[in-house]
């Protein structure tokens, strides 16, 4: 494989993750390895409860293992850091800042001056194609516009890496499909390295050179499956026989698990 | 019936007449209604002693202001309503921050705050006046206690219920503490605080006769107790009028306040 040569990005050190509950104690993630190289886009797929978000979490220093390491770049992580981007399924877009200050907000943090910021946020805003609502406020976009914007404002500072924990889980179906091709044509062009969860197969063949699936109660990673379909893609990849081939290989896989799930 | 009064209200000419009609009308319909209630009132045998005519009662500015009161009275109490509410404002903000911010805080304050808030404030005046005296200290303590009440557990539900993933938004972009408290917690309490010094304002004014039932020497709450004592209902129904515009401008200017400053909030309350 062509990615054998490539920079290991985030290295996944056999991570365990526990949490108290009432029940006792509950193992989210039980030795979870993988190493996520430079300019790969890897999408995660599982059924809800299999421990994808708190993966996520745990390497954007949002939450800590229990055990394992999380390196990124060689380097080990510990707490929140903005070389790790992260973009939220709620967007999380402060709602009391126009669209312009939204992506300048980690940049006004890392002390770049405003002229420079003000260039940098329209670079990012033109390329999710919204430079004319830059001066509106949240509440008047779409959930689409929104999450683009939260793109942009994750892309703005820089990250080497963007982690995005289902995205495009709460838009509709058309949105969806727009902003997955927005999605890749962005990547196609900056090639950063990118960390996908999602719960839907589709998106996440689409997306992705390498999909890993994730089985439930505890999470693991319970087979990584290349998707070796070139880009550019688009929906018309949807169509073609190595495709149908891959999503019922993943769908089979993910069904198994759902029926573990439901137990 | 139902689906009668549904189009009558919605669609037909009948609706549309009523959606026409603009906001400045309806207030002048609304207080034509007030005045043709209050002139019934003062013709009723049996309420005219309460409710003076309206001539009466604006007659009753000039023997007020001939007595050398009036203006003192609305002096006196606007500078006790405005001492209180700025004092309980300043304690009740970083009272509730703490409470949000720090467990124990929350849990030692917060009951007290609840067992407080319900009894009424006429209650507890007396033991006021025993410790600060008589005048204008007594008053404006009254006045800081209900509103700092208030306006503390309406910042600090707020506070409370901040979207955390705003935070961790933050925390990704690079925010520290120190950021995360003035670039996130700050602004987005706003609509709480602004919501509160609403409330806050308003207890203010409805404390005002147990505050200045402390013996007072001026005031409007002051006033009607003193009116009382000699039935003089045309000054004391006036005085009574006066709080209610004082409470409604303070009302329109925090609203325009709000407007301005949490403009940005995806739904408005009420």
């Amino acid at each position: 494989m062509a990615g054998k040569e490539r920079n290991v990005k985030v290295k996944i050190d056999n991570v365990v993750k526990k949490f108290n509950t009432r029940k006792g104690e509950m193992t989210a993630l039980n030795g979870v390895d993988l190493d996520i190289l430079e300019n790969e886009f890897v999408s995660v797929v599982g059924p809800s409860g299999c421990g994808k978000s708190t993966l996520l979490n745990i390497i954007a220093g949002l939450s800590e293992a229990t055990s394992g390491k999380v390196y990124c770049d060689g380097h080990e992580v510990k707490g929140t850091g903005t070389e790790r981007g992260v973009v939220f399924q709620q967007y999380a877009l402060f709602p009391w800042l126009t669209v312009k200050k939204n992506v300048e907000f980690g940049l006004g943090i890392k002390g770049i001056n405003k002229e420079e910021a003000s260039e940098i946020a329209m670079k990012y805003i033109r390329m999710v194609d919204l430079e004319d609502f830059a001066n509106h406020y949240p509440k008047e976009l779409s959930g689409g516009m929104k999450q683009r914007v939260a793109i942009a404002r994750a892309y703005a500072v820089n990250p080497s890496v963007l982690l995005m924990d289902e995205p495009f889980g709460a838009l509709d179906a058309q949105t969806r499909t727009q902003l997955q091709e927005e999605l890749l044509h962005t990547w196609e062009k900056e090639k950063k390295t990118c960390f996908f969860i999602t719960h839907d197969v589709d998106e996440a063949i689409i997306l992705a050179q390498r999909v890993v699936i994730m089985s439930a109660r505890p999470g693991r990673i319970k087979e990584i499956v290349d998707v070796d379909i070139p880009y550019p893609r688009n929906q018309e990849t949807k169509l073609t026989q190595e495709y149908i081939e891959i999503k019922n290989h993943i769908w089979k896989q993910v069904y198994q698990e759902y029926l573990e799930v439901r137990k | 019936m139902k689906t009668n009064n549904y189009t009558a209200t919605g669609k037909n000419n009948g609706g549309s007449l009523i959606n026409g009609i603009p906001k400045w009308l309806w207030l002048l319909l609304s207080f034509g209604a007030a005045m043709l209630l209050w002139t019934l009132l003062s013709f009723n045998p049996k309420t005219a002693r309460s409710f003076p005519n309206v001539i009466v009662v604006g007659e009753a500015v000039i023997t007020m202001i001939s007595r050398g009161v009036f203006f003192a009275d609305i002096a006196s109490s606007l500078i006790s309503v405005g001492a209180g509410f700025a004092l309980g404002f300043v304690i009740a903000l970083p009272v509730a921050i703490l409470m949000a911010w720090y467990k124990p805080v929350r849990n030692i304050i917060e009951p007290w705050i609840q067992f407080i808030r319900n009894i009424p404030p006429l209650a507890y005046v007396p033991l006021i006046v025993i410790s600060a005296g008589v005048g204008r200290k007594p008053q404006i303590i009254v006045i800081t206690i209900a509103t700092f009440l208030t306006m503390a557990i309406t910042i600090y539900q707020g506070v409370v219920n901040i979207d955390t993933t705003l935070i961790k938004a933050a925390r990704v972009l690079g925010a520290k503490d120190r950021d995360i408290f003035l670039r996130v917690i700050a602004p987005a309490s706003l609509p709480f605080i602004m919501t509160a010094v609403r409330l806050g304002s308003s207890v203010a004014l409805t404390t005002l006769i147990a505050a200045e039932s402390t013996g007072a020497s001026a005031g409007l709450g002051m006033r009607i107790r003193a009116l009382n004592n000699s039935f003089e209902s045309a000054p004391m129904l006036l005085y009574i009028i006066i709080i209610g515009i004082i409470g409604m401008v303070i009302e329109k200017i925090i609203k325009a306040l709000e407007r301005r400053l949490t403009g940005w909030q995806e739904k408005r309350e009420m």
